[in-house]
């Protein structure tokens, strides 16, 4: 199901992906693991927002005996063991694999055509010109290989003490497949549930879609995405997937991992400020408006989506500018949940302590130890 | 009373001293056929007398004795300036019906220029852009839409933004950040951009080639309306400085006519002129009985002396010397203003685009096949360039490639006629286009082709002050306005329509393209997919 690149024109890259979803988020900002359930359950509550043509989560905190080595989840199209054989020469070449086995999985699960999804933990083997890279980078050059050159394997996830489980079925499935609710105890979970209007099921194009740690979720349908697309590929970031979701992550990864922006102000760019706002800023806050909404231009995310962005320590949520697609936020005690639909948030948690709907391009972000979360309350409808 | 019309007629033709009389021709008699033929209503006519004034051609002719018009249809251009000004709409100007033996290859255009040339032995000169069929792309490229996925946004009730900037961009932002994120601060250093708030710039068009109110009322329009104008090579008047310089786009060309450090720190941005698209390679030529006091003293060259433009820019022989004048230019203005180059579209384009944007220019402005002139030769301007359709794709293809698209805005120019082509060109890649053609048709040209002349009969391209004194820049800057607020308008709707709420997101999102009746080559060099597919 992946295309190749031709760079002969870009006329023969094919359709990208146009959905509508669910997404569900969770984090206990004490850092305290929890299972799966909650973000199960919720999902589930959000029925009507998938059609069982893709669900997944990710979880972060979950492999604490291997944190410091890269957990890579990857999965083999129809059980292709050659391909297999391809990455284990490949990875066992470029890093040291510690420990690797097949994620355990319930054959029983209601799925669509389960691939052979393994997991390996590994360090970097740098060696000549890749020396001079910083271990995320080298990780993410050799992801990047990997989906685009050996045929049938696709990485879900790659970063450190999390994982990505995936595949084509009700988000609920997929959680019984891959045994989400006994195996896994993590602090932040973020469930998706996908009702594509174009695309024959994948299991690689289920979400949440991932770069190192970063995992993506994602609601909507990008107009910008050719432009958005264009402008990453100037920074090495191909787009294999053709989902609006893929370059949420590509962006995400460039300007806050790469250019070390934070979500305050990248949200910023994903959803800039109307002229008209900026107009009345003062004179300081107009000048760092203008000059996100000139260098940026083109990472300015138009159309309606609602995302939910998160990497190990923290996840944040935000909606398009003129608010196209829904987000809620909640707390209760040391959880603070995201959500599409506030019904989904009170499914698991039906005495909020907080409950607050945030403007378009407002972002709530959550963070460890902290109450960052607040602050979008008095941008909050 | 038919009588002695045909008795007046009759010794009109003797003192002419019509040659079918003679046996041998004694003097070189025009072959040529009229190119437009006059239709005027004898009943409608009441000697008024305006088409007589209003025709700088000589065409019409009022005979007191009888009190008839007469008009002589080989001096007609077909500007339909008399037609327009008729108070009792008495004339139907068209093209004359008279033809030669039909044939495909030897067209009456062919025939006629070839006894031009033989009656004069010059090259065959022309205004306005190309006018031969080559397929116009903008006609085979058809636009997105939402349908239910993805809501259209509607530009009366929702913000719709076309604000754009012109200029250099960096590759990242280095910003300080305070504890709470509320002390952001920028670390990195800024390159000059310049705003527009819709991404349509008057074309560069010279104060010599238009005259001194349609260039006045470029300037006015684009003032008003925040966007640009670009002054062309003829300088800019002293006197238009103070009030239009921060609109203004300055050319730095191959004659160097009016350039001074004012000139250029008064302006918005710098524009170095290598070519243009209805001349590549071709110099430029200003005859001196139209290098009046005023135009003397903007292009500082005495008056009444032939102002030329050599063909190349005579210190610019590779693109190392390029980029010196570049950094020339930026030293003279303090790094304050984006340059721009400005490029005919040629076979090897983007290549030389990629080496303009290497030599440090900010802005790359292509003119196409199809772009205008206020005199060309026909064989260059019929003959010489590729479309900017193509030409656009491959620059901004070739940029992205090489990871350079954001230091450099891209411009075009040549072709576009409707807002439809600006929001194509700008789904193409474009930041933003040059529109000369219709901002001259807005003030009242009627493409007639006839520019070189210098007798322009709608004031625009002359300076005849019996001519300009017919181009009120009040009128004719409102017109332009017009022009600009109709095109921002409808570029709002399409966007609208798509489900964007600002321009950039559309910029270089060929997502939104769909071509119609294309071979597969030209798919793919445009890199929009086929209707369907």
């Amino acid at each position: 199901m992946r295309f190749e690149i031709n760079v002969k024109s870009e006329r023969f890259i094919p359709d990208k992906d146009m959905q509508a979803c669910g997404l569900f988020g969770v984090m206990n900002i004490e850092g305290k693991r929890f299972g799966g359930e909650m973000a199960i359950k919720a999902i589930i509550n959000m029925k009507a927002r998938g059609n069982g043509l893709g669900g997944g989560f990710a979880a972060y905190g979950i492999y604490p005996d291997y944190k410091d080595y890269y957990a890579i989840h990857i999965m083999f199209q129809n059980r292709n063991l050659d391909a297999k054989k391809k990455v284990d020469e490949f990875l066992s070449k470029n890093f040291d694999v510690v420990f690797d086995e097949e994620i355990p999985n319930n054959p029983e699960a209601d799925v669509v055509d389960p691939p052979l999804v393994w997991r390996y933990f590994v360090s970097p083997k740098k060696e000549g010109e890749d020396v001079k890279l910083s271990d995320d980078d080298y990780v993410v050059s050799k992801v990047m290989h990997i989906n685009t050159s050996i045929d049938d394997a696709y990485v879900f996830s790659s970063g450190k003490d999390m994982g990505v489980f995936k595949g084509v079925g009700f988000p609920e499935d997929v959680a019984d497949f891959f045994l989400l609710n006994e195996l896994y105890k993590g602090y932040i979970w973020v469930a998706h549930s996908r009702f594509p209007t174009n695309t024959p099921g994948w299991w690689g194009g289920a979400h949440p879609f991932s770069i190192l740690d970063w995992t993506v979720v994602h609601n909507g349908e990008i107009s910008s995405y050719g432009t958005n697309k264009r402008f990453l590929e100037m920074y090495g970031y191909y787009c294999t997937l053709f989902t609006d979701t893929e370059v949420m992550a590509y962006a995400v990864d460039l300007l806050m991992r790469r250019q070390g922006l934070p979500i305050e102000v990248v949200s910023k760019i994903f959803a800039a400020p109307m002229w008209d706002l900026i107009e009345h800023m003062d004179e300081k806050k107009k000048k760092l408006y203008s000059t996100l909404r000139m260098v940026y231009s083109p990472l300015l995310i138009n159309g309606p989506f609602t995302v939910i962005v998160a990497h190990q320590g923290e996840m944040f949520g935000i909606t398009d500018r003129i608010r196209l697609r829904p987000i809620t936020a909640g707390a209760k005690g040391d959880f603070v949940f995201l959500s599409s639909e506030e019904s989904a948030i009170r499914a698991v948690s039906p005495k909020l302590d907080l409950v607050w709907t945030p403007r378009g391009g407002e972002p709530v972000v959550v963070r460890l130890k902290r109450k960052d979360h607040l602050m979008s309350i008095k941008e909050s409808i | 009373m038919h009588e002695k019309i045909f008795e007046k007629i009759e010794m009109e033709k003797n003192q002419t001293g019509n040659i079918e009389f003679f046996l041998g021709e004694k003097e070189m008699k025009s072959f040529m056929l009229p190119e437009f033929i006059i239709e005027r209503s004898d009943e409608r006519c009441i000697r008024c007398r305006v088409c007589e004034r209003q025709c700088p051609e000589g065409t019409h002719r009022y005979d007191g004795e009888l009190d008839m018009m007469f008009h002589a249809e080989e001096k007609c251009v077909g500007c339909q300036r008399c037609a327009v000004f008729c108070p009792t709409n008495a004339l139907i100007v068209r093209p004359h019906p008279s033809q030669y033996r039909p044939n495909a290859n030897w067209t009456r255009e062919k025939l006629q220029d070839l006894k031009k040339q033989a009656e004069t032995g010059g090259v065959i000169l022309t205004g306005s852009g190309n006018d031969k069929p080559y397929r116009i792309y903008w006609d085979h490229l058809v636009l997105n839409a939402s349908q239910v996925t993805n809501p259209s946004i509607d530009p009366l009730r929702e913000p719709m933004e076309l604000r754009t900037f012109l200029g250099r961009k960096p590759d990242s932002l280095e910003i300080k950040i305070g504890e709470d994120f509320e002390g952001v601060e920028i670390q990195s250093e800024l390159f000059p951009n310049v705003m527009i708030e819709t991404p349509i710039v008057f074309s560069a068009m010279s104060y010599g080639a238009i005259s001194y109110n349609a260039f006045k009322s470029l300037a006015m329009a684009a003032k008003e309306y925040g966007t640009l104008f670009n002054t062309g090579e003829g300088g800019l008047p002293i006197s238009l400085r103070d009030g239009y310089g921060s609109s203004a786009i300055v050319q730095v060309a191959s004659g160097r006519f009016g350039v001074d450090p004012d000139y250029l720190n008064v302006a918005a941005a710098v524009e170095i002129k290598i070519g243009q698209g209805a001349k590549p390679g071709i110099g430029g030529h200003l005859p001196g009985e139209k290098v009046t006091e005023k135009i003397s003293e903007t292009r500082m060259i005495p008056e009444g002396t032939d102002a030329l433009s050599p063909a190349p820019q005579h210190d610019i022989y590779s693109i190392e010397d390029l980029s010196m004048l570049i950094y020339a230019l930026k030293e003279a203005t303090n790094y304050e203003k984006p340059v721009s180059v400005k490029i005919a579209a040629v076979h090897n384009v983007a290549a030389i685009a990629s080496g303009i944007v290497r030599a440090g220019a900010d802005i790359v402005a292509i003119d196409g096949l199809r772009g205008g002139t206020g005199a060309a030769p026909k064989i260059i301007r019929d003959n010489v360039g590729i479309p900017i359709e193509l030409a656009l794709a491959a620059v901004d293809k070739r940029l992205r490639e090489e990871g350079i698209r954001n230091k450099a805005s891209i411009l075009i120019a040549g072709g576009i006629r409707n807002s439809a082509d600006v929001i194509k060109a700008i789904a193409l890649g474009a930041d933003a286009v040059y529109i000369g053609t219709p901002a001259l048709v807005a003030m009242g040209c009627t493409i007639c082709q006839k520019c070189y002349t210098g007798r322009c009969s709608w004031g625009i391209c002359t300076q005849d002050p019996y001519l300009t004194r017919r181009l009120n820049p009040e009128i004719a800057s409102k017109r332009l306005v017009n022009l600009l607020r109709g095109w921002s308008h409808e570029i709002k709707e399409m966007l609208g329509g798509m489900g964007i709420n600002a321009i950039e997101s559309l910029r270089g999102n060929r997502d939104h393209l769909r071509g119609v009746g294309l071979e597969e080559w030209e798919l793919n060099v445009l890199g929009v997919k086929g209707a369907g597919e």
